[in-house]
């Protein structure tokens, strides 16, 4: 299926190559860099390319490509899930997943890849497994292997890719044993210009930090299970258990993991917690415009909302803007990008954080026509905006009390104000 | 040069300078590589003595960096002597770097390349399984043809390995053997077949994917691991997942009959069998019997089901895939939601799910309708994922949603992405052709688009306007003369040309205007692109034709510029006008015609969707998605017009019990196995095994020799059928089906529905006449008709063929209201949508905003009983109406619930109170059974919640139903300001407020409750407060338009008061009425 992979950084250079069956030459990513240059942004190039004998299936992350070359019919998403479980695993192993961090590591790299892909097919892409089989660096392995002289390469099969438990790796052990599950939420909005909701959704993940001895068997119920309108399950949860009696009951992967993610029904109402006041405007026939925003809290069950961020992508011609935040700071780049950026902090109702200005556009340039609107990002901890709660964890299997912790955070996602 | 590279090599140490000196040995002579290292290569020499040295440490050292070097992609085969010594290293990781490098390197250096291989030959009789299954892999990887029976020989024996992971590495090796050799395939063939058999999760991905590579046509090697696989699958690793089900795809399209219910065959078997006599019917039976499925086939639609939830975005396509080829349509729907979900995900799946969207949204409209929203586009999207779901919103628009869609794409046509907002005028020119409400609307939205400054926004429009126009040639004189002023200032050669072309082929429309446009064409002639110098010509002749008398000169100097233009193309063009329209001597008797030749009527042209032609491709697949055949592309087959012999895929009962059947289903497989017996010497029935009862009563009718009696029975509960079961062999066959069919849930339900319905009726007769109706509908012949239509009449005083339902309602002159009003041509509200494209800034202070919260909850307005199988459900959209801007819209949900066919369901007679006016849905022509259809109407209430009754109406039966709507539906919410508000609500005091004081706990009256509960009950609008403890909110009715505002100020204590303000007195105090418990409850 996959052929070959080359991982390109952002200007261009193919910095890594490793091939599953006979060797392409690199000359293949000429397309990808055709298509690149016409595409202007990279957020716009297509992630599936066409060329005269193979086919190039890409994706972009943390400002890298990911490339790889197929030569034929392959369900693409396929390609698209494997590359970002690459790169997750990357992320994984070496805390990020950027050049310089993959260039360091090049030996445990390939090494993984190795593992991950035979013959272009998925082999074990379980972080568990893959653990196992190899030693993610640290620092003192690092030491020690240079002493010793041993590797970072298990000797042995895990286990788990034996057994009907694949995810989870056998013979851990911990003297601490927690759990701890964080509920995020995060809420995708449409504000129109007069304030009112276009489209509000909320999603929501739980992910999960488990470190539990044995073989701990897990069921996690919720107060009200039927706030949860569709869901994808990481592969250890019971299916039918949740059919029939709304019940999360799984043996979990030893680690940090992603439980589930899901979407509260549509049919709630969707609570926004803040409202923007903005009026921006530009002058015709004059080289200036104002620029005024203010933000306030609505709706936000007595919690703070902290870590907000403003980011307007301006019109192209605005040359520069000349502001004054009443909290916070902010940063625009006048020159590639045209981007605000207001980091804002935490709101306190007594006194509404606000930016205003005037913004220099060039001149003779006719105006903009449609204002830019806004991108928002705020936190608010210890809420779950759906109000979803967790009733209980009970585990059976294993003698030993874990100690258990739930923690709730309402974000916003794709969060955007028209103006 | 190899001075060169000794210069480099010799400041020892600098990476870089290392690599150029591998480039540089590498250009020298590839074969070369023994000379090369006894000549000095400083770096190479160094990493040989270091893999040839004692010290595990330093070879690692080694090889990490040919790694290394590997991973830049420069050459690193000179070292393969060197390296290859190491192959047999005790260090684990060593060795499987070494591993690594041979892979990579082994096809270049084939001879030496063999003095590893007794090394993995021996490895793979290591105890150790890891060690088996790496070996296994580099041996298959290498390459090298010379030990292809080697590998065979391998792969033979890790085939029967005790571990399931060489057995897995032992499944790739499969197909990288058929690539290297593709002589083996028999061999090869073998070994899959072998390994089909075992029963491994691990293993059977891949499997099947060595079955895809080797040996895809080979279905008859899936027959009997069919059932093992579809158990299997849920537990099957998620990679192995994707690829079993795009298999098990193509292999029920193969194995089973078609699902989707073709009617006209059904009809047609139907007559001919109510018709005429036995010799007919045997023949029609052969050609086409009812559809009942297999039970094969619904086992793999359940187990794929559930994979639906998958976190994995391959595996959930998958199956989207797979319900869309192979699934009933009524079953198809639930895929929808998940598809949705992947949305949320990277742009990259993103662009994949919406692409397949995009086709299905084309063919099955009503799937994604509910998830209108989610396609909405947002700002920082990138474009090509802006245009796709543009492309889905369009193709999702219809009557209902036209208006709130329009209202999108006016923010789209803003945008400052110009591609972006080009692409969304071509879709308001879609819409406009597609739904003939709001074509006129779209159209002026689009003239108003034609002042925008930006120039790729107006020259779209142009284009889009010219197709327009063109559909429907009416008297758009206003939009021609406007687009003729245009010329003056626009640019884009497109745009121009089409201008023109308009002009020339409405030149009769405009005289005065035309003849002047081609003067100060003629003027700017030498100028132009070529696009515009063609369509000048055109239009020049075309003005000849019509008006020679002002334009005969001007033609001629047109000409006369042309017949020297520097493009051929032009002159071409000029001659053949010359001689078609100048009358002279030699001009041909095609001259005489040459009106009619330049003013024909044209065809107008279609708009359609870019992703129409794709969906012959398989759903979620390469050539899907590039919209070409890729390579190695399995075209999924059509249904098989008979279904091939199901019991191949039968296992041996032992094998059956303990391998597949789920504990405690054991019991119904045993009938099943003499089912299947028994249906081999039936012959023609094999397949008819029953699943859904709707089949099997189907298959009944068919056979019963149509006496009412036997039908009537078959209607009944199951304990009736049972003592009918007595009475005939046949019958005796259907109950087992009865219990060998597996998937309860949905059979069950339904014969409980129909047990239910039979003690509800309070008489025999009526349920007889229930099922008479049934089989009467099931035939549709014109015999039955005859003898019924007594009994027909009586029953039903509207026996009208569907299209004149409207005219016979001048029957009935108890309605004073005309039915059916001529719509004006321009709905106000639709006007007041895409005012907005207009720049002018706006400012009314009444603008009607998007409903805050629109509640799903239905009222029923025809129960299933009541409606002998036919239910309707309403409830209130809360869209501004697009039949009027009176009018309150009303979304009618019609559900079949029996297992037939109901046709042509209308309105029929009204009895709308005085002044009420409704607005029907057009007739359905036929809804399929389990189907289930949407419609609009609209209907003016008067402000008043008087009910509006009127009739439903079908082919057969006519059921009074009426609609009271709730007073909270009759309002428009209204977006205000605080001040406007305070304003407005200042001049209705007096007797136009009522208040009541409410009380309730607390938490009731948080700010979200309060909402929550108010839009809940009415359609308001909310209106930002500066206080805290004041909620303001504001609609107006949809009637006269007359303001209402409601007011809740918190109290002290648990009190709060409530205010509305309205000249609607009496709305105003039901409004109250109604708020008031819902406040107050908790």
């Amino acid at each position: 299926m996959i052929h070959s992979l080359f991982l390109i950084n952002c200007s261009g250079d193919i910095f890594l190559e490793k091939h599953w069956k006979s060797v392409v030459s690199q000359s293949v990513c000429d397309y990808f860099f055709e298509a690149q240059e016409k595409a202007a942004d990279v957020e716009n190039v297509p992630p599936v390319i066409s060329t005269p004998h193979h086919y190039l299936i890409s994706i972009y992350r943390d400002k890298l490509f990911f490339v790889s070359v197929i030569q034929t019919e392959v369900p693409p998403l396929f390609v698209i899930e494997f590359l970002h479980r690459v790169a997750d695993t990357f992320q994984d192993y070496f805390g990020e997943c950027s050049e310089a961090a993959i260039k360091d590591n090049v030996v445990i790299v390939y090494e993984l890849l190795e593992e991950m892909l035979d013959n272009g097919f998925p082999l074990a892409t379980e972080s568990n497994i893959l653990k196992e089989l190899i030693k993610p660096p640290t620092i003192l392995r690092s030491v020690v292997n240079s002493i010793t002289g041993s590797s970072n390469v298990g000797d042995t099969l895990p286990t788990g890719q034996l057994s009907n438990i694949p995810w989870r790796r056998a013979g851990v052990k911990y003297t601490n044993n927690e759990a701890y599950f964080d509920v995020v939420e995060e809420i995708d909005a449409i504000i129109d210009k007069s304030g009112s909701t276009v489209f509000a959704e909320i999603q929501g993940v739980i992910d999960a930090c488990i470190k539990l001895s044995g073989m701990p068997d897990l069921s996690l119920s919720f107060m009200n299970p039927r706030l949860l309108d569709d869901v994808s399950f990481h592969p250890c949860i019971r299916f039918k258990r949740w059919e029939s009696e709304r019940v999360l009951s799984f043996i979990p992967p030893d680690g940090n993991f992603r439980l589930i993610s899901y979407r509260v029904s549509s049919q709630n109402l969707v609570a926004i917690p803040v409202y923007v006041k903005h009026c921006i405007s530009f002058k015709e026939n004059s080289a200036c415009g104002r620029f005024d925003i203010t933000i306030g809290p609505k709706q936000n069950m007595g919690k703070t909302i902290e870590g907000i961020t403003v980011t307007v992508h301006m019109p192209k011609v605005v040359l520069n803007m000349n502001l004054t935040p009443t909290q916070g700071s902010y940063t625009f780049d006048p020159v590639t990008k045209k981007v605000l950026t207001w980091d804002v902090g935490k709101i306190t109702p007594q006194k509404l954080p606000s930016l205003k200005g005037l913004v220099n556009l060039q001149s003779g340039a006719p105006k903009p026509e449609e204002n830019p609107s806004l991108n928002i990002q705020f936190k608010i901890q210890q809420l779950a905006i759906s109000g979803l709660k967790v009733n209980r964890l009970d585990m059976y299997g294993e003698k030993y009390k874990p100690f258990k912790g739930v923690k709730y955070v309402t974000k916003a996602g794709k969060f955007q104000v028209r103006t | 040069m190899s001075s060169n590279s000794f210069a480099y090599s010799e400041q020892s140490g600098g990476g870089e300078a290392t690599e150029l000196g591998q480039e540089a040995t590498s250009t020298i002579s590839p074969s070369g590589a023994f000379g090369l290292f006894s000549s000095d290569l400083k770096k190479n020499e160094d990493l040989k003595q270091m893999l040839e040295s004692s010290k595990d440490s330093a070879k690692l050292d080694a090889m990490k960096r040919i790694v290394g070097m590997m991973a830049k992609g420069k050459n690193a085969s000179e070292l393969f002597p060197a390296v290859v010594k190491n192959v047999a290293s005790k260090n684990i990781e060593i060795k499987k770097l070494v591993y690594v490098y041979l892979v990579r390197h082994a096809e270049e250096q084939q001879d030496l390349a063999l003095l590893s291989i007794s090394t993995f030959q021996r490895a793979l009789k290591d105890p150790n399984q890891l060690i088996r299954a790496s070996a296994l892999r580099v041996l298959s990887s290498i390459r090298v043809p010379i030990i292809v029976p080697i590998m065979m020989l391998a792969i033979k024996e890790a085939a029967a390995d005790l571990s399931p992971y060489v057995r897995k590495n032992a499944a790739h090796a499969i197909q990288k053997l058929y690539s290297l050799d593709p002589e083996q395939k028999e061999m090869l063939i073998e070994v899959i077949e072998n390994f089909l058999k075992i029963k491994a999760q691990l293993v059977a991905g891949s499997v099947v994917m060595a079955f895809e590579e080797v040996c895809p046509d080979r279905i008859d090697l899936i027959h009997k691991n069919y059932r093992k696989l579809c158990n299997l699958l849920v537990d099957v690793e998620e990679w192995g997942q994707v690829v079993i089900i795009h298999m098990l795809t193509r292999y029920a399209r193969t194995q089973f009959v078609s699902p989707w219910t073709e009617d006209e065959g059904l009809e047609n078997n139907e007559k001919n069998f109510y018709e005429s006599d036995d010799e007919e019917k045997e023949k029609t039976d052969k050609r086409k019997k009812p559809y009942v499925m297999d039970p094969d086939h619904r086992l793999l639609i359940r187990n794929t089901k559930p994979l639906l939830q998958s976190r994995n975005a391959a595996v959930v396509m998958a199956v989207a895939q797979l319900f869309w080829h192979i699934s009933p349509k009524s079953e198809a729907g639930i895929i929808s939601k998940s598809l949705v979900r992947l949305l949320r995900s990277n742009r990259e799946v993103q662009y994949i799910v919406l692409q397949n969207i995009a086709t299905m949204s084309i063919q099955r409209k009503g799937m994604f309708e509910p998830y209108l929203k989610s396609f909405y586009v947002r700002s920082t999207d990138p474009t090509m994922i802006k245009t796709l779901k543009l492309e889905i919103l369009t193709n999702l628009a219809n009557e209902a949603n036209i208006s709130t869609l329009l209202r999108e794409f006016q923010t789209y046509v803003k945008s400052q992405d110009k591609q972006f907002a080009a692409a969304t005028i071509q879709a308001i020119g879609r819409c406009a052709t597609n739904i003939s409400e709001v074509t006129d609307t779209c159209l002026n939205g689009l003239v108003c688009l034609l002042s925008n400054r930006d120039e790729i926004v107006v020259a779209e429009s142009v284009v889009v306007i010219k197709k327009l126009l063109q559909m429907q040639p009416a008297q758009h004189g206003e939009i021609i003369k406007h687009m003729a002023k245009l010329l003056d200032s626009i640019t884009v050669p497109v745009a121009r040309a089409s201008i023109l072309w308009l002009i020339g082929e409405n030149c009769e429309r405009v005289p005065k205007i035309a003849p002047d446009v081609l003067r100060k064409m003629a003027k700017s002639f030498t100028s132009e692109d070529d696009l515009v110098k063609l369509q000048i010509l055109n239009l020049g002749a075309k003005l000849y034709l019509t008006n020679s008398r002002q334009t005969k000169l001007l033609t001629q100097y047109i000409l006369n510029l042309g017949k020297y233009d520097q493009n051929y193309d032009i002159r071409d063009r000029t001659r053949f006008i010359r001689q078609l329209i100048v009358p002279n001597e030699r001009s041909g008797a095609l001259s005489k015609y040459a009106k009619k030749i330049f003013l024909a009527q044209k065809p107008a042209p279609l708009l359609e969707s870019p992703f129409k032609d794709r969906d012959h491709f398989q759903l979620g697949t390469l050539s899907h998605t590039l919209n070409t055949k890729a390579t190695g592309y399995l075209e999924l087959s059509n249904w098989p017009e008979v279904a091939p012999d199901p019991s191949v895929r039968n296992v041996e009962v032992i094998e059956l019990a303990k391998e597949w059947t789920p504990a405690g289903k054991t019991k119904k497989e045993t009938p099943s196995k003499k089912f299947y017996s028994e249906s081999e010497e039936e012959g023609s029935s094999s397949d008819s095994n029953s699943d859904s009862e709707s089949g099997e009563q189907s298959e009944e009718g068919n056979s019963s020799d149509d006496s009412s009696e036997d039908s009537s029975s078959e209607s009944g509960s199951g304990s009736e059928s049972e003592v009918e079961n007595q009475r005939t062999a046949k019958k005796n066959s259907k109950n087992k089906r009865k219990s060998d069919s597996e998937d309860g849930e949905k059979e069950h339900e339904k014969s409980k529905t129909s047990e239910s319905s039979n003690a509800e009726s309070s008489s025999v007769e009526e349920s007889s006449s229930d099922s008479e109706t049934e089989s009467e509908s099931d035939s549709a012949s014109e015999s039955r008709k005859v003898t019924k239509e007594k009994e027909k009449t009586r029953q039903d005083r509207n026996p009208v063929p569907k299209d004149v339902s409207l005219l016979d309602l001048d029957d009935f002159n108890l309605v004073s209201t005309p039915v059916a009003l001529p719509m004006p041509a321009l709905r106000p509200s639709l006007i007041a949508d895409l005012e907005g494209l207009n720049l002018s800034a706006s400012s009314a202070v009444i603008n009607v905003s998007t409903p805050v919260f629109v509640p799903m909850k239905t009222h029923v307005m025809l129960h299933r009983m009541s409606g002998k199988g036919l239910a309707a459900h309403y409830y209130f959209p809360r869209q501004p109406c697009i039949f009027g801007d009176k009018m309150v819209s009303v979304q009618v949900t019609l559900n079949n619930t029996t297992d037939r066919k109901i046709e042509n369901i209308h309105i029929g007679e009204k009895k709308l109170p005085t002044g009420m006016q409704m607005h029907v849905f057009n007739p359905i022509e036929s809804l399929e059974p389990e189907g289930s259809i949407t419609v609009s109407m609209g209907i003016d209430f008067c402000d008043s919640t008087q009910t509006a009754s009127f009739q439903l109406c079908t082919k057969d039966d006519c059921f009074n139903v009426s609609i009271q709507p709730p007073v909270g539906e009759l309002l428009l919410p209204v977006a205000m300001s605080e001040k406007d508000f305070k304003k407005e609500q200042g001049m209705l005091t007096g007797m136009n407020e009522t208040s009541t004081i409410i009380i309730a706990a607390p938490q009731n009256f948080t700010p979200p409750v309060i909402l929550q509960k108010i839009v809940n009950v009415a359609n308001v609008g909310v209106v930002p407060s500066g206080q805290d403890n004041i909620h303001r909110f504001a609609a107006k009715t949809v009637h006269s338009g007359s303001l209402m505002l409601v007011t809740v100020e918190l109290k002290e204590g648990s009190t709060a008061q409530l205010i509305i303000n309205t000249e609607k007195t009496v709305i105003g105090s039901v409004l109250l009425r109604e708020l008031k418990p819902v406040l107050s409850q908790g």
